[in-house]
């Protein structure tokens, strides 16, 4: 007889034995440098490590009753693993730049290297892990019982857990494991944390588990029954197994949606699988091989699944037996008993590979993250003090694994037999799902701050514990039933399966909704609130910004000096002598230093030291340990900026770069403009003073010349004297005109005109002007027309300039009307606030060509070889200026051949109004120009 | 666009590809009694969409080795 105790024994510890020897022969290769992991295959078989006795067992069970239903478990990591090429690759750097040991330390890294929010993960952790290893416990130790009473009832042995404990398989099975656990993953410490035997014998057993699953699966399908068709064929008949063809039995779709999304955090969050794809990853590389070998490894195991299961349920159709056992009691019923004992073997791996990478990966924590700085802490201990703090570590691990195990085994001992393999799984999934929103905001969002990771993780967890983790007590009868019928104290809104009266949703999605939303809500609202701290400021750059890592961009953290020695001293209470020279040797190397001559410490040794630490303890307990030894200067404003990410500095350099370039180039454009400007002004001068110097040579020639001829010839009569000196006058006058008009221009062109503003009626000037030349326009026979306005409101403006443009204006006018029947016309209207002055004569006219030529300096219009200039030039250029000082507008209007009118316009501002003033919508003209009045 | 933005996109791509497969309501369509070949054709059409995004991932990776 094949299954005896004993040889099942033998068998197992055969098995366990031989696993020994594959770590054990890896460590030596990797001693020696030649790595038997560091491959792409070897990778993806640990990665493996995801299938457990949950996959092995659990499957089939699930499959028994849901049918497509054990899915999602498997369908969702396919699907993550396709954007690992994104997410995990980004993590791994992240893990290897900061030597992350563990998924707490990630997390804590990322938040400014805080033990609060790592010891808060390795809670969660912990106690989301404990369904996860009682689950493999209860596989292992069933399989143990199928095996051990041999028999073909399995539903006849009494469940496991129920005997007394020193009577219990599986108390022995955690022992066991727990023995395995520490033997292989804390025979020594490391800087960074790897166990490469570890790693292969999870490879190994990968194999092993698929293998078993396989030939149970062939065996079954191939040789129990005909191939696929005749085991679903003969489903087919049998109307109770129809339903697991479709989705009937596979829950609700937001369900199976869900199970998906959960799956997908398990995959990356849950300890073991951070383990195995984080921190023991050799080269990033192999992440591109694993991520189409894993979901192929979770394809071909789960091939089988069904077919088992319907030939299961063919076989066992009373339900005597439990469909979890299916994979053994198969086999066993049918006296095949290598295949059944290759499937407990395969059981086996499957389990004890979930629990020591998972035991391995929470010691780690517990003693990293949790017990460390607790000690460090707490003064009293003098722990940094002593020497070989390594052993000491090494025991908080092995301690931690046995509690574990130990722990495990109570919520075993605690659910019974309450639940099935599977729904134990989704409890300690739903656990890791909160770290979802902590990792991926950290590692995208440069928000993401401390207190929001703190906030959102603990909410997310109090809502697991309750929504899930109390009621899987309360439903072995440790808590009382009616926690979960009606709720704590009979509050029906708090009833932990139905929150705030959410039902209809089975527990897990139940739980993962309020859970989630809390935590992820939690986390950005708090997140976008708070502020981070520096250390925070710099973690968040340096993950998210990973890629663009540069090798000087090692920040500043430490702002001291120390000395070598005593970093010495540090680094060896937890690494070896041989380990601590090799690192400082390989530093002082890498940057020309020679340890017997230098021995301070600088900032950048203080890091590189604090990295070394890190990978064996952890970030947060690195930086307290150096802390301790390392005093701290305050951190200066200077330093601060120093410490900004490199990269960030560069880009806000580079972004400023370019707005400096941008704005000098606005304001080298604006420069040629003025110096454009300047030129044409400068040449506008030149023009100006040779007209102006013509333009004075005129008449001081002539007054020269009668000058001479009077002072030459003395006996010259008095009436030819005189007439002479009415010349002499006459030209005197007209530059002395055009002296002032000069003068004028120059002043109202450099603002240094004085204006006195009255307010003025502008009928009145208009009369007064035509009062100052009545007498010449009766003398020229001029025929002068007037329509102006009754009442005109009056204008605040300089009435001796308005004056002057009036006479200027009337003065052109008679001296272009028609020689023979002149005829002025002079208006004045009032419209729209607005008073508008108009001037007609019936003269010449002026081309369109010319109407804009009269107004600039000099130019006079008409020929002037043939007719004698008639002006200073100046009068309409002085006569737009004011007109445009006072906010109005002066032009001309002309027909050639029928007259001109010249006609302008200025604001009406009277005293009168001063009321509508103030209405913020109107505003003169003059006010709005910004010209006001106290000029 | 350089080789680590395209790959990462047509993964992207998979990944959406996937989820809209094995999620409502394409699901439900071959939530039937019909069986193609005397298998399911739920499970035939869950592990054949289920080795298509393998083959899909497998293309994409391994068209860069």
């Amino acid at each position: 007889m094949m299954l005896q105790g004993g040889i099942i024994l033998l068998f197992s510890l055969a098995y366990i034995g031989f696993l020994f020897a594959i770590a054990y022969y890896s460590d030596k290769r990797s001693d020696a440098g030649r790595s038997v992991i560091s491959n792409p295959y070897i990778y993806a078989l640990s990665l493996a490590v995801y299938c457990t006795a949950w996959t092995f067992y659990g499957s089939v069970g699930r499959a028994a009753s849901t049918g497509i239903g054990f899915m999602p478990i498997y369908l969702g990591p396919t699907l993550m693993v396709a954007l690992w090429y994104l997410v995990m690759r980004k993590i791994i750097r992240i893990s290897k730049i900061n030597r992350i040991t563990s998924i707490a330390d990630f997390i804590s890294s990322r938040y400014g290297k805080s033990s609060s929010l790592a010891g808060l993960v390795t809670i969660i952790a912990v106690v989301g892990i404990i369904p996860y290893i009682s689950l493999q416990l209860d596989g292992v130790s069933t399989s143990f019982d199928v095996m051990w009473q041999h028999s073909e009832l399995a539903g006849a042995i009494p469940p496991p857990g129920t005997a007394a404990i020193l009577g219990d398989t599986s108390f022995y099975v955690a022992l066991l494991l727990a023995t395995f656990a520490i033997i292989f993953g804390t025979r020594h410490l490391d800087t960074t944390e790897r166990h490469e035997g570890l790693v292969a014998a999870i490879a190994f057993e990968s194999v092993i588990k698929l293998v078993a699953f396989l030939v149970v699966g062939v065996y079954v399908t191939f040789i129990l029954f005909n191939g696929f068709g005749d085991i679903f064929g003969q489903a087919f008949q049998k109307p109770e197994l129809r339903d697991l063809f479709t989705m009937k039995n596979a829950g609700t779709y937001t369900d199976w949606t869900w199970l998906m999304f959960l799956s997908m955090m398990a995959i990356m969050f849950l300890p073991r699988q951070f383990q195995m794809t984080v921190v023991e990853n050799v080269n990033e590389n192999h992440l591109d091989k694993a991520s189409w070998l894993l979901p192929l490894y979770l394809l071909v195991i789960n091939i089988f699944v069904l077919p088992i299961a319907l030939g299961g349920l063919l076989l066992f159709p009373s339900g005597a037996v439990d469909a979890d056992t299916f994979v053994l009691t198969i086999p066993i019923s049918q006296g095949q008993e290598e295949v059944a004992m290759l499937a407990f073997i395969g059981g086996l791996s499957a389990a004890t590979g979930m629990v020591i990478v998972a035991t391995v990966s929470l010691s780690t924590m517990v003693s990293n993250e949790l017990v460390m700085p607790l000690l460090l802490h707490f003064g009293p201990l003098r722990l940094s003090e002593r020497r070989d703090l390594g052993g000491v570590l090494l025991t908080i691990r092995r301690c931690t694994i046995i509690l574990v195990l130990m722990l495990g085994y109570c919520y075993f001992r605690l659910t019974g037999n309450a639940y099935t393999l599977v729904s134990i799984g989704l409890i300690s999934f739903a656990a890791v799902a909160q770290f979802a929103p902590a990792i991926f905001g950290g590692i995208y969002w440069k928000t993401g701050n401390h207190l929001g990771a703190i906030v959102g993780l603990s909410a997310g967890f109090v809502v697991w514990t309750y929504t899930l983790f109390l009621p899987s007590l309360a439903e072995s009868g440790y808590l009382s039933p009616s926690f979960i019928e009606s709720g704590p104290f009979g509050i029906t809104l708090l009833k932990p399966y139905a929150l705030f009266g959410l039902a209809g949703l089975s527990p897990i999605t139940h739980s993962l909704f309020w859970s989630m939303l809390v935590n992820a809500g939690g986390y950005m609202i708090l997140s976008l609130v708070g502020q981070q701290s520096l250390m925070e400021h710099s973690q968040a750059a340096q993950f998210v910004d990973v890629y663009k890592r540069t090798q000087e961009n090692d920040f500043r953290l430490w702002r001291s000096t120390s000395s070598v020695t005593v970093l010495r001293s540090i680094l060896e209470q937890f690494l070896s002598r041989i380990r601590v020279d090799e690192a400082l040797n390989d530093y002082a190397k890498k940057h020309g230093l020679d340890w017997s001559k230098d021995d301070v410490a600088d900032a950048a040794l203080i890091n590189y030291a604090e990295r070394l630490l890190a990978g064996s303890v952890g970030s947060a307990s690195a930086r307290v340990l150096l802390a301790s030894a390392v005093k701290e200067e305050p951190v200066s404003m200077d330093e601060v900026m120093y410490m900004l990410d490199e990269t960030s500095k560069v880009i806000a350099y580079s972004r400023e770069l370019e707005i400096k370039s941008k704005e000098l180039e606005q304001a080298t454009s604006e420069l040629r403009a003025a110096n454009e400007q300047l030129k044409e002004v400068d040449r506008l001068k030149d023009d100006f003073i040779s007209t102006v110097t013509h333009e004075l040579r005129t008449p001081l020639t002539s007054i020269r010349a009668f000058s001479e001829i009077l002072h030459d010839n003395p006996d010259l009569d008095v009436e030819q004297r005189s007439k002479f000196m009415a010349i002499i006058l006459k030209e005197n006058e007209r530059l002395t005109r055009l002296i002032n008009n000069v003068l004028d221009l120059s002043k109202i062109e450099s603002g240094k005109m004085e204006w006195h503003l009255t307010a003025v009626d502008l009928k009145e000037v208009i009369e007064d002007a035509l009062a100052t030349l009545e007498q010449v326009i009766k003398e020229e026979n001029i025929e002068l027309e007037t329509a102006l306005a009754e009442h005109v409101s009056l204008t605040v403006t300089d009435r001796d300039r308005i004056t002057q443009v009036m006479l200027n204006l009337l003065s052109n006018a008679i001296k272009f009307c028609d020689s023979q029947a002149g005829w002025i016309m002079v208006q004045l209207k009032e419209q729209d606030y607005t008073l508008s002055v108009a001037v007609s004569d019936n003269g010449p006219g002026i081309k369109p060509e010319n109407q804009e030529i009269i107004f600039e300096k000099f130019r006079q219009v008409g020929d002037t070889l043939t007719e004698k200039p008639q002006g200073t030039g100046l009068g309409l250029p002085i006569c737009r200026q004011i007109i445009t000082y006072f906010g109005g507008d002066l032009r001309v209007n002309s027909i050639p051949g029928h007259g001109a009118t010249f006609f302008f316009t200025l604001p009406v501002v009277s005293p009168t109004e001063a009321e509508a003033d103030k209405e913020p919508n109107y505003a003169s003209p003059i006010f709005a120009n910004g010209k006001t009045n106290n000029r | 666009m350089n080789r680590f933005t395209i790959i990462g996109q047509r993964l992207v791509a998979i990944f959406l590809i996937g989820c809209l497969l094995f999620n409502y309501p394409l699901l439900s369509i071959f939530s039937t009694n019909d069986m193609l070949w005397g298998i399911p054709i739920l499970y035939i059409y869950a592990f054949s969409s289920w080795l298509i995004i393998i083959i899909l991932m497998i293309i994409v990776i391994e068209m860069w080795h």
